[in-house]
């Protein structure tokens, strides 16, 4: 036969083949130690020497494009059965994941977590106390002795007369500055109690509370940080206004007040310059060190953030209420 | 401090409406918290008089009259009031008339008599709650005038919410003057001359206690008439003030409380034996108050006594017996200053809280006691007639506080607000207080006038200048501070560490009291004792935590009678364990603590669903020890705690020191506590679990590790963890991992006993182990297992 109808016989049993067996049959009939075109090349020794390169080169030739057809159709044929494979497998992705449950932080722990942050990058360190405290802490080194009218304000959860649950966090400021002398920059946040239980009122709530001391802490710094607070907490413009207000531990003192597009004013935080006399009993010379202080009422704020208009649910932790904020 | 704003702007008066005045005096620190309108909106109603009046015909109850409204033909109008009479003088809602709630007069038929009005009462109008029959106006009262004018109704109540500070504003003087320094106008105080005696009887007055009260004034007015009745201008001045007309005595004192801000009090001078004396109370001496109860004082309460006996408590509340009365005809007014410090605080040991109590705790102007002297007294003449006797005054000078001089430097001023504010404009603020200022070459000298006795310091006058200046002129800067970073420890793990792995598990942040329920608490808690809110909200909040369980179960109790079960809360926070030796008697604990309830995962349509259950929350708190990066150093023990279950419970140890609990909640309970099912939790001291090792890195083998599985048989009362334990300490070469894969009881296994199935892994870090090492050290395992443990190869 010649080698060209060999070439074609085989190209047409490569296309017929439809399984890598039939395929391998085809190849062992052709290139195997038997095959045909093996056989053809054994005939070589029948030629005389002139002739045989060309012919050796024609045999290699088919061999070379027979092999080729067939690697063709083994890759066909493989691509076949992996597509067939594939589809056996296919699955609906649609299907729900494995997933597994996320809670979330509390909305009060979400708001104090943004404030430590805001202020964390100016270098107010936080820091933390006792929730059970003495009058001295609570009260007389900020600047409200017994009779204080400012005590009855306080609604306070006495133990005995010298220790309750405290009132503000101020505590821990006075802490911090009776073993720290200035530079000073802290804030505290945590929870605070007050006996007094209605629709806008807790018994226990959480406050923050800033301090910032140094040699040359003014008012206009204290209104520069905390608009710049409000401005990056609510993330909008707003408008802040500062208005006088009194508290025994700070003088001048003044309450803040924010108004959002078309709102009404809302009262956010009191704050002030330190009084003298609260430096004084810690230790501080007030001539040489200027300070301020301010608290805001972590609940509010979150309710404002959040649109929570009920502030009870802050402490009945329905996981409904909850979940909207993880 | 509530107040009529025509009465305060008789004294001065602001080209400002209601609201911008309301804006202006909260922007300088005294608070409007409300604006009311003195009466509801009303039209058509007149002064009338009744001129007939007589039965109707076919109603007992019922009256006609007719009416004089200064037209020219009465009206005829039906009454029901018992006390509509011939010659009474009232408001009369004309026809078309509109009454608050809309109510809008016509002309009706009543029983067949024809009515063309209504004679008015005070709640028909809005003014008040009393149904006592129709309004009595005086013989005076003009007929025919609008009713709104004559009581001048357009008008509004001013709230101010006062500072402590600002007890100078607790009248409508002090108000006043604050108005006029914002406002750069003159106030026009009403005249208030000295009224001459008519008489000379006079009351000695001692001050025992010259400290306590370094002024007492004291006048004998004889003769009044009680009956007298109280004109209506100054019954409505003061009930737009909150208070309510009593008699014409109490009526004038509480106005010049209200108008100067001065309490006064008056006796019946009958009643009195002897000289005033201003003293402390003795050590338990009684005194009977006003309203009937007795107190028992101490000797820090200053009494007002006469010879016999105390009383009235100085400055807080007057005494029974000798207050004015029905029948009293002379009074003895007084007028004195108190020491702030000797009344702060008295008043709420005794559960009080007078007006009187109020100011004199907050302190009142210490020259403001004759002026309110000859005020009252010239009132009561006015209203009650009488005569008036000489004025006695007592007083000791050294004893009553002196002008403040208080010296603000520029540079210091400067220095706390931040900004220059020119020198003139201090020193013109600093006079429109009523300051008497002398600048000095460092700022300014200042004199301060005794009714602002809340000026003591420096900073009181920085304070002052930075409100009338301003505070919204003040600008904001950036404060500016060395650059110093925060020490921030790797070693130390922060709570929201811990938080946030378990909310990565599925845990909710529940913020629970720290006050709970002393039944829960000590149902769970048996052994400890609790700190205890002696005055709490309610008492399912009185008791302190000792743990964060009961808020939690709490918390899975309320949320499961709202349909949600499956449940997982965790929290941080302080518990309280009463311990005398701690500062305040307390030791508070940070800790952190978390429940599950209901299923380990949501259903799902590939793996169903499961209750949760111990391991569950275990592997939670495996998760929690893993941070520390010591997890080999916690231990669970299986340990009994009265809250638990007993078989399923167990103490968390680090080393030899207790660290928590954990426990599946005992079932019990679970019924009493309003839980629906099996419910876990934990809980752990943070301070046991906030260090972190820092890691110390070791080079990583590069050789091949070999895994050897072993199952073996051992009692089921011997604890999986004392095995995993005790293989870890025989110190097994080269052993990297130890892992129990499967635990098997039943057929194969004998009764009793159950199978454990653990992998060995070991590896070399520089060779490749030899088969005999591999064959050695899994040899020496079991040989350990055997002898410890009675453990069999399982077969």
């Amino acid at each position: 036969m010649a080698l060209s109808d060999i070439v074609a016989a085989a190209e047409a049993a490569v296309a017929t083949a439809t399984t890598p067996q039939e395929l391998d049959a085809v190849r062992v009939d052709y290139m195997g130690k038997k095959g045909q075109l093996t056989e053809q090349l054994k005939s070589l020794g029948k030629l005389s020497p002139e002739e045989r390169p060309a012919a050796g080169q024609a045999i290699n030739d088919a061999k070379q494009r027979v092999q080729e057809l067939i690697n063709a159709r083994n890759n066909e044929l493989k691509q076949a059965e992996l597509a067939q494979k594939l589809a056996a497998e296919r699955i609906d992705v649609s299907l729900p994941g494995r997933r597994a449950q996320v809670g979330g932080f509390h909305p009060v722990t979400k708001t104090i977590q943004r404030i430590e942050a805001f202020f964390g990058d100016l270098g107010f360190r936080t820091v933390e106390g006792p929730e059970v405290e003495d009058d001295f802490h609570n009260f007389d080194a900020l600047n409200i002795p017994a009779n204080h009218p400012a005590r009855a304000d306080h609604d306070t959860f006495y133990f005995t007369p010298t220790t309750m649950l405290r009132t503000q966090t101020s505590g821990v400021q006075i802490r911090t500055m009776q073993k720290e002398q200035p530079p000073l920059r802290i804030i505290s946040p945590g929870r605070v109690y007050r006996n007094d239980y209605d629709q806008t009122h807790t018994p226990m709530f959480h406050q923050v509370e800033g301090l910032m001391v140094d040699t040359d802490v003014s008012f206009t710094q204290l209104k520069g940080i905390l608009e710049d607070f409000l401005v990056n907490f609510f993330e909008e413009e707003l408008e802040v206004r500062f208005r006088p207000s009194y508290f025994p531990f700070t003088e001048p003192s003044a309450e803040v007040d924010v108004r959002r597009k078309d709102g009404k004013w809302l009262e956010v935080l009191g704050c002030g310059m330190v009084h003298p006399s609260v430096l004084q009993a810690v230790g501080i010379d007030s001539e040489k060190y200027t300070g301020f202080a301010f608290g805001m009422g972590v609940e509010r704020l979150t309710m404002l953030r959040y649109g929570v208009n009920d502030l009870r649910a802050f402490f009945e932790n329905d996981v409904r209420f909850l979940k909207q904020f993880n | 401090m509530k107040f009529s704003e025509q009465w305060l702007r008789t004294w001065v008066n602001p080209a400002l409406d209601s609201v911008a005045l309301s804006e202006q005096l909260s922007m300088a620190g005294l608070e409007v918290d409300g604006i009311e309108p003195v009466a509801e909106v009303f039209s058509g109603v007149v002064v009338g008089e009744v001129v007939k009046c007589w039965q109707h015909p076919d109603a007992d109850k019922l009256q006609v009259t007719e009416v004089n409204l200064g037209t020219d033909e009465p009206v005829t109008i039906v009454c029901g009031a018992p006390n509509c009479r011939q010659g009474l003088k009232v408001a009369v809602a004309t026809v078309g008339a509109v009454l608050p709630g809309d109510f809008k007069i016509k002309k009706a038929k009543l029983r067949g008599q024809p009515s063309h009005g209504m004679l008015c009462s005070n709640s028909e109008l809005g003014l008040s709650d009393d149904h006592d029959g129709i309004i009595e106006l005086p013989a005076d009262a003009p007929v025919g005038t609008d009713y709104r004018d004559y009581l001048d109704l357009n008008d509004v109540i001013l709230d101010v919410d006062l500072t402590p500070n600002r007890a100078d504003c607790l009248g409508v003087r002090g108000i006043a003057r604050e108005v006029g320094v914002l406002n750069r106008l003159e106030v026009s105080e009403p005249e208030i001359n000295a009224v001459a005696a008519s008489h000379d009887e006079q009351r000695a007055v001692v001050l025992d206690a010259p400290a306590a009260c370094p002024r007492y004034l004291g006048r004998i007015v004889r003769n009044i008439n009680l009956n007298a009745d109280t004109p209506l201008w100054l019954q409505e001045r003061l009930r737009r003030s909150g208070i309510r007309s009593i008699d014409p005595v109490v009526d004038i004192t509480n106005y010049v409380l209200i108008e100067l801000g001065h309490p006064m009090h008056a006796f019946d001078n009958d009643k009195l034996q002897g000289a005033v004396h201003v003293r402390m109370a003795e050590a338990n001496e009684k005194l009977t108050l006003l309203d009937g109860t007795e107190v028992t004082l101490q000797n820090d309460v200053l009494v007002i006594a006469d010879e016999a006996k105390a009383l009235a408590m100085a400055g807080i509340f007057g005494g029974e017996g000798t207050g004015v009365t029905e029948s009293t005809s002379n009074v003895f007014l007084e007028s004195a200053f108190f020491d702030p410090d000797t009344i702060a605080g008295r008043a709420r040991r005794f559960g009080l809280h007078t007006d009187a109590s109020h100011r004199y705790e907050r302190g009142v102007d210490p020259e403001l006691q004759r002026t309110a002297m000859e005020r009252a007294t010239a009132l009561l003449l006015e209203i009650c007639g009488g005569e008036a006797g000489p004025i006695v005054e007592a007083k000791s000078d050294k004893h009553l506080p002196q002008a403040a001089q208080v010296t603000l430097r520029a540079e210091r001023l400067a220095r706390v607000l931040g900004i220059n504010i020119a020198a003139t404009e201090v020193t013109e603020i600093l006079q429109r207080l009523g300051f008497t200022v002398a600048i000095t070459d460092a700022g300014w000298d200042v004199t301060v006038p005794t009714f602002r006795f809340d000026i003591s310091i420096e900073e009181d006058l920085i304070e002052e200048v930075a409100r009338i200046y301003g505070y919204h002129r003040i600008e904001a800067a950036a404060p500016a501070a060395q650059l110093r970073m925060i020490p921030r420890q790797e070693a130390q793990l922060s709570a929201s560490t811990f938080k946030s792995t378990l909310i990565d598990r599925g845990y909710q942040e529940a913020i629970t009291y720290s006050f709970v329920d002393p039944k829960h608490q000590a149902m769970l808690f048996d052994e400890t004792a609790a700190l205890t809110l002696p005055f709490p909200i309610s008492l399912d909040m009185s008791s302190m935590r000792v743990s964060l369980w009961p808020g939690l179960i709490g918390a899975v109790a309320h949320n499961q009678k709202r349909q949600q079960q499956s449940l997982a809360f965790c929290e941080t926070g302080l518990r309280f364990l009463p311990d005398e030796k701690a500062e305040n008697g307390v030791v508070q604990q940070p800790m952190v603590a978390g429940i599950r309830a209901g299923k380990a995962h949501a259903e799902h349509w590939s793996d169903g669903e499961r209750a949760v259950d111990f391991y569950d929350i275990k592997g939670d708190v495996e998760a929690l020890l893993a941070l520390t990066g010591a997890a080999h150093e916690f231990r669970f023990v299986a340990d009994l705690h009265p809250s638990l279950h007993p078989g399923q419970s167990a103490a968390i140890f680090r080393g030899d020191k207790r660290v928590g609990y954990i426990g599946a909640v005992h079932p019990q309970f679970e019924k009493k506590l309003g839980l629906n099912g099996r419910t876990f939790v934990f809980e752990m001291e943070l301070a046991a679990i906030q260090q972190r090792y820092v890691p110390q890195a070791q080079p990583i083998s590069k050789y091949p590790s070999i895994r050897r599985d072993l199952a073996i048989v051992a009692k089921d009362t011997i604890a999986a963890g004392e095995i995993i334990a005790a293989i870890e300490n025989i110190g097994v070469n080269h052993l990297v991992g130890l892992n129990l894969f499967d635990v098997y009881q039943g057929a194969g296994v004998a009764d009793g006993h159950r199978s454990l199935a653990l992998s060995l892994t070991l590896q070399h870090p520089e060779r490749t182990l030899e088969d005999n090492e591999i064959n050695a050290a899994v040899a020496a395992v079991v040989e350990m297992l055997t002898s410890e443990f009675g453990a069999t190869l399982r077969e």
